[in-house]
């Protein structure tokens, strides 16, 4: 019983061993085999390698499950828990990680600062994103979104000479650090709430209290500052758009959906965990929050004339949608989230490529007017950029409108109703801002003539998250049963 | 064969586009021609509809049901099928988009695959409006439509185009989206009674639901499809968009778009949510806005210097029409209001493309610029003229018999609403005819008028098929009632039950509204 290293454990934890053997090998074939720069990109390969075999241990855990009629697989004496929803979570970081590697070699050489480290930083970030999936221990989760953060405050300063990314990089990792404090804060009351660190027990404690217990309030008052800064939700998200701006594009992509996926799953597990017994306490709070959050990410993304900073605020009206599903909280609200998070995956990297192909040498390419025209020189991809910010609106027959669906559902089912309307209507007004963009697209005349920089890499990701967000939207059975696997057992 | 026939309908636009998107776009005249050949196709496929459409007394009232599980974890499914009201604006549907796409041929002249693919989506969005009978469907069809109208008025639209077709985009899609938790909420109550998840109509309809929340619900539709109608005062996005649109996107948009809104009405609000339909107040409230709309729309047309705005809001006081009939509540007045809405798609495509005519050939729309164009185009002046009569209501042409009708129902409802009606009635011929003074008779003031080539062989075929139809409608519209009865008396009974039964009620039925009016 007392064996430090059990077969399950090790079972477990394969997915994150080979992120981080593989990510390790990056960092050593970098120096010793490959000292030729244009030779870098062969280190794609140990990136793809590493995600199919993190991908193939993943893939035994799910068969492990349902071969056994199990729900979940304890590891570590209860530090990791592999669920359904640890599960899909990690399939959605595999697949953010992959494509954004596959278009990065090509965008970081048009940069100049295309160096090996960058894909291992990718591998690691993900690793720690697999603990904030998995992870059901507080000291494990706090690890894991460290892990994460770090790798991103490396990533986000990528260009060195460049002042925005250097601006970007300082920032985030301030004010990261700062949440994180917060967030350790709140951890230690749990702690000393409960004399554990395991989720199961601080939610029995926290059980046992009174929802308005104002120790439990504490806890959850700090806990949720740095929850909601991850996810960049209002009034936490002043860093997002300076930091998606300054960030290298492929950075910015990777940052806007992997990392906020896993700070999405880790703010699930607290709230539906632990914290799920003073829902009395917080929901209005978190309710204010959602509002408040949709309310600034949809009226400042109007003005923006940057693509990434617009598309900054138009993730952080994501994040208030995601929220939406906690606050409902019932079964069509968590699988709202897993599908919202699924589609937003596929549809917000899908128009982040665009952006990364708009960036050519000389041309920074991240102005609203930089997509002028865009139909003229380059239909195939402004239609699929169309597909991608459809989606972000939601409009049915594209991915975005299935998440919006549940989300809307499941506000109703649980009565509320204003929430519902006020959710709704914020989607006329981001329509108005993501056709900004179609409007230069299709309704004005070409500017810029240079050619689109473009790889085969990034030709392939674009079909695929195109395919996606449009075959979700039109037989979206299968996606949902995927989506339905998730779920949070209660 | 007929099994699939209203999917075949359905997607022949649809094969149609993924045909043209492989043409290169350099083929201009190849890429017009395949639109025109794909289009006509359409209309062609959507005949056996009518032939093959069962009229008989014991038939069902969807026909040609088509049903497939589409997403079976929400309970969403291809269900589609058309009773009478919809093979009505179905045909009007692939008729209208033929003539709109023929229309085009020399209005425009660059990126015109693009332009004929979104005709094409378009088309297919409208059809699968009118055919659906599963609401999840139907909705996914109702947002497609959006796109390709932002489009065709962005991109091939007049000086103010960008900011009439963002205006179009935003209203109707914040109408929509709170018809979805209106849609929303119904699926949920029917979870909670049935303990299944559908969003089947038919079974929709079993739900009982409480008159409060029904209201709650009711209103929720109203604002999608009160929008998109559009009823006062939800019509301000109209103008704008019709004035910036080319002549074809306007020929759609008035013919068929709007109709979108008064089917939703009658296939949705009124079956699914009887108690709140009936309900006084909501009655009194439609009601008078119908009658608003329809003064409204014609004194601000009475006031107009731009034509083409005009015949824009001369189609706020027809809807306003159209609304009034449905919410009469009657047989006259539902059938009346089908009838009606067809004829508004005759009449005012009619009057958009003959602005196109001339704006094509002159390149402005105010009013003032013309003036005695029937001594220079005779054969265009006719046609003008029996397009504008037809708008009037002048008896044997089709206005008069759905206005005729629909004017019986509503005094069968409230004296009241018909007398107001009926004044609009009045303005209507008023600011038409004062149309046809100011820019056809007279002499010619304008020089730049002199020598303006009347109608082209191309231009005489857009507007006779629209001219018989109104012909025929004015003069034998039996057919139509005939189609509509028993749907319309599904609906009756639906909302007002016993109202077969009431005293000689069935005297004043359809059949007396037809009489009525085929005897002028």
């Amino acid at each position: 019983m007392n064996q430090f290293y059990t077969t399950t454990d090790h079972f477990v934890l394969i997915p994150a061993i080979m992120l981080a053997l593989f990510g390790c090998a990056i960092l050593l074939f970098d120096f010793l085999v490959f000292p030729d720069p244009r030779q870098r990109k062969y280190l794609l390969f140990f990136v793809i390698l590493g995600e199919v075999f993190a991908g193939f241990g993943l893939w035994r855990q799910q068969a492990y499950l349902s071969a056994n009629g199990l729900n979940e697989i304890e590891a570590f004496r209860g530090s990791l828990t592999m669920d359904g929803f640890a599960i899909f979570f990690n399939w959605i970081f595999i697949a953010a990680t992959l494509i954004v590697a596959i278009v990065s070699y090509k965008y970081l050489e048009v940069e100049g600062e295309h160096h090996g480290e960058y894909y291992g930083l990718m591998l690691f970030a993900q690793c720690g994103m697999f603990f904030l999936a998995s992870g059901t221990d507080l000291v494990t989760l706090f690890i894991g979104l460290e892990l994460m953060a770090l790798a991103f405050y490396v990533m986000v300063g990528f260009l060195r000479t460049d002042k925005r990314s250097n601006e970007a990089a300082i920032k985030y990792l301030l004010l990261g650090a700062f949440s994180s404090g917060f967030l350790v804060y709140g951890f230690s009351l749990m702690y000393g709430i409960s004399g554990s660190t395991k989720l199961g027990v601080i939610s029995e404690a926290i059980a046992a209290r009174a929802p308005l217990d104002p120790l439990v309030f504490l806890a959850l008052a700090t806990t949720s500052v740095g929850l909601l800064f991850k996810i960049s939700a209002v009034p936490f998200h002043m860093w997002a758009p300076d930091v998606y701006e300054g960030a290298p594009t492929t950075v910015t992509a990777y940052l806007s959906v992997a990392s906020k996926a896993a700070s999405i799953a880790f703010l699930v597990r607290i709230f539906m965990g632990p914290l799920a017994s003073a829902r009395e306490a917080w929901e209005p709070i978190l309710s204010a929050v959602a509002v408040a959050t949709m309310t600034i990410g949809n009226l400042a993304a109007i003005n923006q004339n940057n693509i990434k900073r617009l598309l900054a605020y138009s993730s952080i009206s994501h994040a208030g949608y995601m929220l939406l599903g906690l606050i409902a909280g019932n079964s069509t609200g968590l699988k709202g989230i897993a599908v919202y998070v699924m589609v937003y995956t596929f549809m917000n990297l899908g128009a982040f490529l665009v952006v990364v192909a708009l960036r050519r040498k000389g041309i920074l390419g991240e102005d609203v007017e930089d997509l002028a025209g865009l139909m003229q020189k380059s239909p195939g991809y402004a239609v699929l950029m169309l597909i991608f910010l459809l989606s972000l609106a939601g409009i049915p027959p594209t991915a975005g409108f299935l998440g919006k669906y549940y989300i809307f559902l499941s506000l109703i089912e649980t009565h509320h109703y204003t929430l519902a309307v006020i959710a709704t209507l914020y989607v006329a007004v981001a329509i108005y801002y993501y056709f900004r963009m179609v409007r230069s697209m299709f309704a004005r005349d070409l500017t810029e003539a240079a050619p689109l920089s473009t790889s085969f890499g990034l030709r392939v990701a674009l079909g695929v998250t195109g395919a996606l967000t449009l075959a979700i939207g039109v037989y979206p059975e299968p996606f949902l049963r995927i989506a339905q696997s998730s779920l949070f057992p209660q | 064969m007929d099994e699939h026939l209203l999917s075949l309908v359905l997607f022949t636009p649809l094969a149609g586009l993924l045909v043209l998107l492989f043409i290169p776009s350099r083929q201009k005249e190849l890429i017009k021609i395949w639109a025109n050949v794909a289009s006509f196709a359409g209309f062609l496929i959507s005949l056996p509809l009518v032939s093959r459409f069962d009229k008989g007394a014991h038939a069902p009232v969807f026909q040609f049901v088509e049903r497939a599980n589409w997403i079976p974890s929400l309970g969403a499914q291809y269900l589609i099928g058309i009773d009478g009201i919809s093979l009505l604006l179905i045909m009007l549907t692939t008729v209208i988009g033929f003539i709109a796409i023929l229309s085009s041929w020399n209005a425009i002249h660059d990126r015109l695959k693009e332009y004929y693919c979104m005709f094409l989506l378009l088309q297919v969005g409208m059809l699968g409006v009118f055919m659906s009978l599963d609401f999840f469907l139907f909705y996914v069809f109702w947002e497609l439509v959006l796109v390709p109208m932002y489009f065709i008025i962005a991109v091939w639209g007049g000086p103010r185009k960008l900011y009439a077709a963002i205006k179009f985009f935003l209203y109707t899609l914040a109408g929509s989206v709170l018809m979805l938790l209106g849609i929303l909420t119904l699926y949920f109550q029917y979870e909670k009674q049935f303990g299944t998840y559908t969003f089947e109509i038919a079974e929709l309809m079993k739900l009982s639901l409480p008159l409060g929340l029904q209201q709650w619900v009711f209103w929720a539709f109203f604002l999608g499809f009160a929008i998109k109608v559009p009823m006062f005062p939800f019509h301000t996005w109209l103008p704008d968009a019709h004035v910036e649109a080319p002549t074809a996107g306007s020929v759609i948009l008035a013919s068929v778009l709007l109709k979108m809104g008064t089917y939703g009405f009658i296939r949705f609000s009124l079956p699914l949510l009887p108690k709140a339909s009936v309900n006084a107040t909501i009655v009194q409230i439609l009601a008078v806005l119908s009658i608003i709309g329809i003064l409204y729309g014609a004194l601000v047309s009475l006031m107009q210097q731009d034509w083409k705005k005009l015949v824009a809001y001369s189609s706020v006081s027809h809807l306003g029409f159209c609304t009034l009939g449905i919410f009469a509540m009657n047989p006259n007045g539902l059938a009346g209001s089908v009838v009606q809405q067809i004829n508004h798609g005759i009449s005012t495509g009619m009057l958009f493309l003959i602005i196109g005519v001339v704006y094509e050939r002159r390149h402005t729309r105010e009013i003032a610029e013309y003036g005695g164009l029937a001594h220079v185009m005779p054969k265009y002046a006719v046609i003008f003229a029996i397009a504008m009569l037809s708008s009037a209501g002048l008896p044997l042409l089709n206005g008069f018999v759905g206005e005729f009708t629909i004017l019986q129902g509503a005094f069968e409802a409230n004296r009241a609403w018909a007398a107001f009606a009926v004044t609009g009635v009045i303005f209507g011929a008023a600011y038409l005819l004062w149309l046809y003074q100011r820019t056809m008779l007279g002499q010619i003031t304008n020089g730049k008028n002199l020598h303006l080539p009347d109608l082209s062989t191309r231009e005489m075929a857009l507007f006779l098929p629209l001219i018989a139809w109104a012909i025929w409608i004015g003069v034998y519209p039996k057919p139509y009632f005939d189609l509509l009865e028993k749907p319309v008396q599904q609906i009756v009974e639906r909302v007002r039950p016993g109202y077969y039964q009431g005293a000689g009620a069935l005297a004043h039925g359809v059949h007396a509204g037809t009489q009525g009016a085929s005897a002028r």
